[in-house]
């Protein structure tokens, strides 16, 4: 249970150093900057919107190149576990000495993005031209240009009407269509026809011309797309421009894979500008002086010291101190090994607000066991235990929240082993299923360490009420620790200990009667001097609850009726009891489902093809049981502490530490403190 | 009529599955198209929306697990299917809760997922709330799940 102890810092510095001591600040990221307190007339600040557009632009435009480069020089080296990587720590030096070149590793990508930008147009260009072509096929074989529109003494018309006609047809067509059925000496040929286009000449005398130009329009006759040569050279010429762009793209290809060897460069220049743009953000904040500029914020405790120390060597002044109670103090939360993937669970409810514990450590010692118990198989958790395992191992430099995911399956996986041995199952029956099925060996099978959930279903059901109550009175009994530690003794009597009386004499009073013992299996039946203390307590505890629970209220009346709707709250002890269950109905939906794809695959029975088979739907079965189900895990286990759990104690509604760092995706600047 | 008891017993089977997989296809379903709206907005939310438009999938699985055993106990997958008309109708009652509200409650926590998926597009840090609300919805699916795999079991144990 460990917030880390925060200290208020207070920095102020000779404008001549701002730079130094910024950037040295988030390299640290040890600082969150908060400069609200000390806004006065007397500073200003500056505007750097413009500076800091410029950057951001910058950035774009180099995760642009590197997302062409990715697509057209793919790096290979870039495994499937890749993505998991965190950016990676390099030198000062070393950083140092690139920044030179920062400006050239811009402009390759500016070139970069340029080339591909030249691409697109060529691979837009293609389609056009393709159509062009295609619009021209009709004419291929007229050995005049299209918009040849006749000699002195004579007119032609080349175009086409859309449905599939003869010379003989045409001619029909048009001395029906034209004026008092008059027909001028015309000559139709027909250069191409098939079922939806006819492309033909019409040839007429010029004085002729505007009666056959009126009798064309009324059968529908398109004109044929212009240009000034013989379609067959038209055809040609397009066919070479397409082989002139693909080959422009290719070498565009071409040229951007030989930038591949900027890859490297590129991410600098992306975290570069990256990093400039977060600072210029922070430095538009800050208030200035004519010659300083002020700092205020919230940094670890831990490293207060060193912090401070390596900013007065900028010639800083540095303030530490402890945090006043109304400071709106960030959070940041520090655990040991198995609990620190809590972290991310609690983060995703909400971070402890300035009063309350950390609640990692405690929700640790839950959380595998219920995951476990809901997961429940042996052959799954292996599998957890193997893949996460297996990716912790490869990628040292993990992303740390990737990190903790990892560790959280890691750890309920091998809680997950330990149910499924207890429970009899490893994918489910397959032991049994294998060896029946192909060793023609019913009498070998997993024989649970202590239960079969499928035949003792309500045995395990008891064991989910039973690790639900100590759950729940867990929760409780954290928030009687806190009020403890806060030095709210009433409140702990009232809030906690009739709470204690009443549920926990509730429920011993519950199993001295026949009835529920019976349905529940239980061998024993609690005597009745023992119901007759614990209804006591219960009384006592219901009492109390009615007393105090609205003892906000001055006015008795009120403060009895709120009292009573305080101990209606029994209610919400039983619902959530009850909603363990979860634990043996989705342990047991596991072994189930693994059973029914373990029957299917052993259907056809014991030969070559029957193993095919069994194998094939045992993979994809299992995979798609296994990945159901530890969706179903996760998200029930959450639930539970959540909903069930923290409702008792934790509220959260703090605010996260968020220093002012390297935000960076590939690369980042060591700096020991 | 003696034979009935195997025809109520099967149609218990089938309406598990019936139904709670109806269910849940509808609710995949419409949840999936809020989830394809949402990797339009931002393609990196892909994993968090699919986690949400799987939640309401899980019915159609108990609908699966409960005909599953009912069919296994009444000898189908196997064995005599030598069933009683009363422990025929025994067995159709204890599937129906699955069936029922399976059905239902995968529509409704489709709705939820809906809106938790929008949630996500506008504050993708807030997931781990957004993943509770459906789940509650789901809460009633398991006890249904809890009853029907309850009494299938119990049944073969009825002296009938």
């Amino acid at each position: 249970m460990s917030k880390v102890l925060m200290k208020r810092i207070f920095i102020c510095g000779p404008r001549t150093q701002r730079k130094n001591i910024l950037e040295l600040l988030q390299r640290m990221g040890t600082v969150e900057i908060n400069s609200d307190d000390i806004r006065d007339e007397a500073f200003s600040t500056m505007d750097v919107e413009t500076q800091r557009s410029t950057f951001l632009r910058a950035a774009k435009q180099s995760e642009e190149a590197l997302a062409i480069l990715k697509e057209y020089a793919p790096d290979k080296s870039e495994g499937l576990l890749s993505s998991l990587e965190d950016a990676r720590s390099i030198e000062k030096a070393s950083y140092d000495g690139q920044l030179a070149h920062v400006g050239d590793y811009l402009e390759t990508a500016l070139k970069i993005v340029n080339i591909n930008k030249q691409m697109i147009e060529d691979k837009t260009a293609i389609p056009k031209c393709r159509t062009d072509m295609e619009a021209l096929s009709a004419w291929k074989d007229l050995d005049i240009p299209l918009d040849f529109i006749g000699t002195s003494k004579s007119r032609v018309f080349i175009g086409s009407i859309s449905e599939e006609a003869s010379a003989s047809q045409i001619y029909e067509k048009l001395s029906a269509a034209v004026e008092d059925k008059d027909i001028p000496d015309i000559d139709v040929d027909i250069i191409s026809t098939d079922k939806t286009i006819t492309a033909f000449m019409v040839i007429c005398h010029a004085d002729d011309a505007a009666k056959v130009e009126n009798a064309l329009k009324q059968i529908d006759f398109q004109r044929a797309p212009s240009s000034k040569s013989v379609p067959k050279e038209e055809i040609k010429a397009l066919n070479d421009r397409i082989s002139n762009y693909e080959a422009d793209i290719k070498k565009c290809i071409d040229q951007i894979a030989g930038y591949a060897g900027e890859r490297e460069n590129i991410k600098f220049a992306s975290d570069y500008y990256s990093m400039r743009a977060d600072k210029y953000e922070v430095l538009g904040n800050l208030p200035q002086s004519a010659n300083a500029f002020f700092i205020s914020g919230f940094t670890p405790a831990a490293t207060a010291d060193r912090v401070a120390k390596k900013l007065e060597a900028y010639d800083a002044v540095v303030e530490i101190s402890d945090t006043l109670p109304e400071d709106d103090v960030p959070c940041e939360l520090k655990n040991g090994f198995l609990s620190d993937p809590m972290e991310s669970v609690v983060e995703s409810f909400s971070y402890p607000s300035k009063g309350e514990i950390d609640p990692s450590k405690i929700t640790a010692c839950f959380y595998y066991i219920l995951f476990g118990m809901m997961l429940s198989d042996a052959g799954y958790g292996l599998m957890l235990v193997l893949g996460c395992g297996f990716a912790l191992l490869k990628v040292k430099n993990m992303k740390p929240s990737m990190k903790k995911m990892m560790k959280l399956l890691f750890f309920s996986g091998i809680s997950t082993v330990f149910w499924g041995f207890m429970f009899g199952s490893f994918f489910g029956n397959a032991v049994n299923i294998i060896a029946t099925t192909f060793f023609n060996r019913p009498d070998i099978a997993l024989n649970p360490i202590w239960m079969d959930p499928q035949k003792e279903p309500m045995k395990l059901l008891v064991v989910a009420f039973l690790i639900g109550i100590i759950h729940l009175l867990t929760g409780l009994t954290v928030k009687l620790y806190e009020l403890l530690k806060d030095g709210l003794y009433i409140d702990a009597i009232y809030d906690c200990l009739f709470w204690y009386m009443f549920v926990g004499g509730g429920i011993v009073y519950i199993l001295t009667m026949p009835m529920i013992t019976n349905m529940l299996g239980l061998t024993f039946t609690l005597s009745s001097t023992v119901g007759t203390i614990s209804l006591a307590a219960m009384g006592i505890g219901c009492a109390g609850v009615i007393l105090t629970g609205g003892r906000e209220s001055k006015n008795w009346f009120k403060r009895i009726l709120k009292g009573l709707y305080a101990a209606y709250g029994i209610t919400g002890y039983l619902s959530d009891i009850l909603s363990y269950s979860r634990l043996l109905a989705l342990g047991l939906a596991t072994g189930v489902i693994a059973q029914v794809f373990n029957q299917m695959g052993s259907m056809i029975g014991n030969s070559w093809y029957g193993v095919i088979l069994f194998t094939l739907i045992f993979v994809v079965g299992h995979a798609v049981n296994l990945g159901i189900n530890v969706l179903g895990a996760y998200v029930h286990t959450n639930r539970l502490q959540f909903v069930e759990f923290f409702g008792k104690f934790y509220e959260g509604g703090g605010k996260k530490f968020s220093p002012f760092k390297e935000n960076t995706k590939y690369y980042k600047v060591k700096e020991e403190i | 009529m003696e034979n009935m008891g195997v025809v109520f017993a099967l149609l218990g089977a089938v309406f598990s599955a019936l139904f709670a997989g109806i269910g849940s296809s509808i609710g995949v379903g419409l949840a999936g198209r809020a989830a394809s709206g949402a990797v339009t907005e931002d393609s990196s939310l892909f994993s968090k929306v699919l986690i949400l438009q799987l939640l309401p999938g899980t019915q159609g699985i108990y609908g699966l697990l409960i005909a599953f055993i009912t069919l296994t106990q009444i000898g189908i997958m196997g064995g005599s299917a030598d069933i009683s008309m009363y422990k025929g109708l025994l067995y159709f009652a204890a599937c129906l809760p699955m069936a029922v509200v399976g059905l239902i409650s995968a529509i409704l926590q489709a709705k939820c997922s809906v809106s938790a998926i929008a949630l996500v597009t506008k504050h993708p840090d807030q997931f781990g709330k957004a993943m509770i609300f459906p789940a509650m919805v789901e809460t009633y699916a398991i006890l249904a799940l809890l009853v029907s795999i309850l009494s299938v079991f119990g049944i073969a144990n009825v002296p009938v």
